[in-house]
């Protein structure tokens, strides 16, 4: 797999920061890969603009700046817009599809996916839904395994919290299932399984 | 914690500085929170008193400092990290600690300016700052970084030479490398060597303690291990007397200049990448540095020679070095997240037959490779 | 037997303060209480910032440290957390102390670190040729007022014990035996001690206000002070606009370093 890009973004309090640093530590730590990651959050701790940003790679990173997006996840409908024009061609989106009521369409693959609203429903609260998103990205993109996520979680939520965390992943992965077609679910051609 | 014991772990620059300065040995820590460099003292404040150390949060960075220069005076290994307008405020204590002669490390991780400016988006503002910040004609080490991984080792490079130098030591990093993990095999970090200043063998009362060795650096007795003596920010003479005498004045300040040229072994560290045939060579340094291969790789692609000198030493500036890499070439690009601060330094040293091109941007975001790209091309660049 | 030469780096002499400077008064006892507690010079740090009174510095067999204008308790807080075993005394000014280093004072009292701090109060800048001070008595004139002082001086010894400061005192240089004792005791207070002293500066501040000659001033602190015990027996119009002498407040509390080293175990 050459350099790949992904950025979770949404807005502060959502813990997408948290998010960006498990599935880079599954995809470094656990699935091998090289990873660089950063973010970016506005002064306030709750509701300003946060992203996370990926670059996963079987080769070393020689630039660990996104900037042209092959996958990018957002939890808000003013991140969408700020964020989808960066995204490739054939790239792929991952919109929540209660935040995100204005999906942008264009050279990319778009899924709307109730991230959200089964954090609610099913974990029963919002906070819940960075480990939904990672359940969903890892089964619409394949870009890391559940197993490797489930080991990225469990050592880094914060002790005491593993199985709660560890149920909203396995959510987001059936999530996945159920609202995206099975060719979707394919992994893009240049990454291998 | 749980990645912390793990060989191959991900590791954020600022993290990786903080524990690469407990490697090097610091046992002292002293800073005032400021982003984009908070994460170190959070680092330090966990992992510093398992380790014997002392941890304080300060009422401001002149404090910050002067408490390191403290600690390091009674023998103990300090460092404190800020960002730009904390920078500005350590500069008296900086000056201090050149003329004083006091070991420390600063980390200053670089935030848009001037003033308050852009709290958290990079930028390269503080390079001339760094060199010439504080008043007076005084030494200067500066450090720069451009991953995680490098930040370690220039960390614990940092401490060696502010240990051998007796002399501040500044590890400028830029907000993108402080903020950022990389994937890091911890494996090839462990067992960096770690020098400690030499300290007197002679008895008590023998021992002069600004009188230089052959290196032009004087033996350090931490106080309250019987060798007493004065330390002054004043013009002082080899007992550290305050002294006008325009001799001992001049000796000392020259010495102090030199003391870091002629111990260059070691001291410049630079990379070079596919400059030998190159026609077109881009200076670049942190963050910009990772841009800068990137567009030098793509121009290759397309025929372009280009190659890339990356300054990692970037005071005292490694001009000798830099003007061999150029001689061959017959563009110079420097490319920096600032209004043209190196470029002048650049144009110094390759001197008048070619004038050196900018790729300059100072609006908090990083440069990226499609503008070096555009520059090596020739091209218009957008934001300059 | 206290011979003063014992503890003087008597090459640096002679010495740059004026004549008639209350200031080696102050070292004198400073001295003569180390002596007493038998302190040896080895275990000693002096640390001082800018200003006549942190030239003292200099002069003493100690481990000796003249740092920068008003921040010699940040660097003393560093000696004292690197080297807990050693007593280390701050000799600061009053603009040093006060007015520049202000904010470093009151975050050492609030810590309560393992500090003697000496600020020396003559009223005055007198190294920069007489400017008026944070302590500067409403009316007395500087260069920098011509017309008499109209700033508000502070009392340095309440700051502190708002602050923290688990002791705190004031000596005045006409009774250098009572000085010698408050330092002795400011020295014994395990935590943050505070000893401010009245110094005479007859250059500046005594010449520009007409106060007769270094005599004249040193027994004019006298009669602006009242001990702290005397003044209890005696009623409020024999104390106004008097200050009192004498230790003003102790209150030991865990010192700094060891706070530390319970909170963070």
């Amino acid at each position: 797999m050459e350099r790949y890009e992904v950025r979770l973004s949404g807005e502060g309090g959502q813990g997408l920061v948290l998010a960006g640093a498990i599935l880079a530590e599954a995809a470094g730590i656990y699935g091998g890969k090289f990873v660089t990651y950063t973010q970016s959050y506005g002064p306030e701790s709750r509701g300003g603009g946060c992203r996370s940003d990926l670059i996963i790679s079987d080769t070393e990173i020689d630039y660990p700046i996104c900037a042209h997006l092959d996958l990018l996840l957002c939890l808000t409908q003013k991140s969408c817009d700020t964020f989808s024009s960066k995204l490739k061609p054939g790239g792929l989106l991952i919109a929540d599809s209660k935040r995100v009521t204005n999906p942008p369409s264009g050279p990319f693959r778009v899924h709307s996916v109730p991230i959200l609203q089964t954090a609610r429903q099913k974990m029963g609260r919002e906070v819940a839904a960075n480990m939904v998103c990672l359940g969903v990205i890892a089964k619409i993109s394949g870009l890391v395994t559940i197993e490797a996520l489930r080991q990225a979680v469990a050592a880094r939520v914060p002790k005491g919290t593993e199985a709660t965390n560890l149920r909203a992943l396995e959510a987001g992965y059936a999530l996945a299932l159920e609202v995206a077609p099975a060719d979707a679910l394919c992994v893009p051609a240049k990454i291998s399984a | 914690m749980g990645a912390a014991t793990k060989t191959v772990q991900l590791l954020q620059g600022n993290a990786a500085c903080a524990r690469a300065a407990l490697a090097a040995g610091c046992r002292f820590y002293a800073g005032y929170p400021i982003s984009p460099s908070s994460e170190i003292a959070e680092v330090m404040a966990r992992l510093l008193p398992p380790a014997g150390g002392k941890f304080i949060q300060m009422e401001d960075e002149i404090a910050s400092l002067g408490a390191v220069i403290g600690a390091s005076l009674a023998g103990v290994k300090g460092m404190t990290a800020t960002s730009g307008p904390g920078f500005s405020l350590m500069q008296e204590h900086i000056g201090y600690a050149c003329y004083a002669e006091v070991p420390c490390v600063i980390v200053n991780v670089m935030r848009g300016g001037p003033s308050t400016g852009l709290p958290t988006l990079p930028a390269q503002g503080d390079v001339m700052q760094a060199r010439w910040g504080t008043h007076g004609d005084h030494p200067a080490i500066a450090l720069c970084p451009s991953t995680p991984a490098e930040v370690y080792e220039l960390t614990v490079l940092a401490f060696n030479l502010s240990e051998r130098l007796r002399t501040p030591v500044i590890l400028l990093m830029d907000e993108v490398v402080a903020h950022m993990y990389e994937k890091v095999d911890m494996r090839r970090l462990a067992n960096l060597p770690v020098e400690n200043r030499a300290r007197p063998t002679c008895e008590p009362g023998k021992h002069a303690a600004f009188t230089p060795g052959a290196d032009g650096v004087p033996v350090m007795a931490p106080f309250g291990d019987g060798y007493r003596y004065h330390v002054t920010g004043l013009a002082h003479d080899d007992r550290g007397y305050p002294t006008q005498d325009p001799k001992l004045v001049a000796a000392t300040n020259r010495r102090l200049q030199e003391k870091t040229v002629r111990n260059r072994e070691g001291l410049m560290r630079y990379e070079l990448l596919d400059t030998e045939d190159a026609e077109v060579i881009v200076f670049a340094y942190g963050i910009v540095a990772a841009a800068a291969r990137r567009a030098v790789r793509e121009a290759r692609k397309q025929g372009i020679r280009a190659g890339l000198f990356r300054p990692i030493t970037l005071w005292p500036f490694p001009g000798e070095e830099l003007a061999a890499a150029c001689a061959g070439a017959s563009r110079v690009i420097v490319a920096e997240m600032n209004l043209g601060q190196m470029s002048g330094e650049v144009q110094r040293v390759i001197g008048r037959s070619k004038d050196v091109e900018s790729c300059l941007k100072a609006d908090g975001e990083a440069i990226s490779p499609e503008e070096i790209l555009l520059a090596i091309e020739g091209k218009e660049v957008r934001h300059v | 037997m206290f011979d003063f030469r014992e503890y003087l780096r008597m090459e640096m002499f002679p010495h740059m303060l004026c004549p008639g400077c209350g200031h080696g008064i102050v070292l004198g006892a400073l001295l003569r209480a180390i002596h007493s507690l038998k302190l040896t010079k080895d275990e000693i740090v002096v640390v001082s910032g800018i200003g006549c009174s942190s030239r003292l510095a200099g002069y003493v067999d100690f481990n000796t440290l003249h740092t920068t204008h008003g921040r010699p308790l940040a660097f003393a807080t560093g000696i004292k957390l690197a080297r807990p075993e050693l007593t280390v005394i701050v000799i600061t000014g009053d603009g040093d102390g006060l007015s520049i280093g202000g904010n470093h004072l009151i975050h050492a009292a609030r810590r309560n670190v393992g500090l003697t701090c000496l600020l020396l109060n003559n009223q005055i800048y007198g190294m920069t040729g007489g400017q008026f001070a944070p302590t500067t008595q409403i009316g007395r004139v500087s260069t920098t007022s011509p017309k008499g002082q109209y700033e508000t001086p502070f009392d340095s010894c309440k700051l502190a014990e708002a602050a923290g400061a688990s002791f705190v005192a004031r000596g005045i240089t006409y009774e250098p035996s009572a000085l010698e004792k408050l330092i002795v005791a400011a020295i014994e207070n395990k935590g943050f001690s505070f000893l401010e002293v009245a110094s005479d500066c007859p250059e500046f501040f005594g010449r520009f206000n007409k106060l007769g000659n270094p005599a004249d001033q040193i027994l004019m602190q006298k009669q602006n002070v009242v001990d702290v015990e005397a003044a209890a027996a005696l009623p409020a119009e024999r104390l106004r606009g008097k200050m009192l002498t004498g230790i003003l407040h102790h209150e030991p509390r865990p010192e700094y370093g060891a706070v530390y080293a319970e909170s963070v175990a």
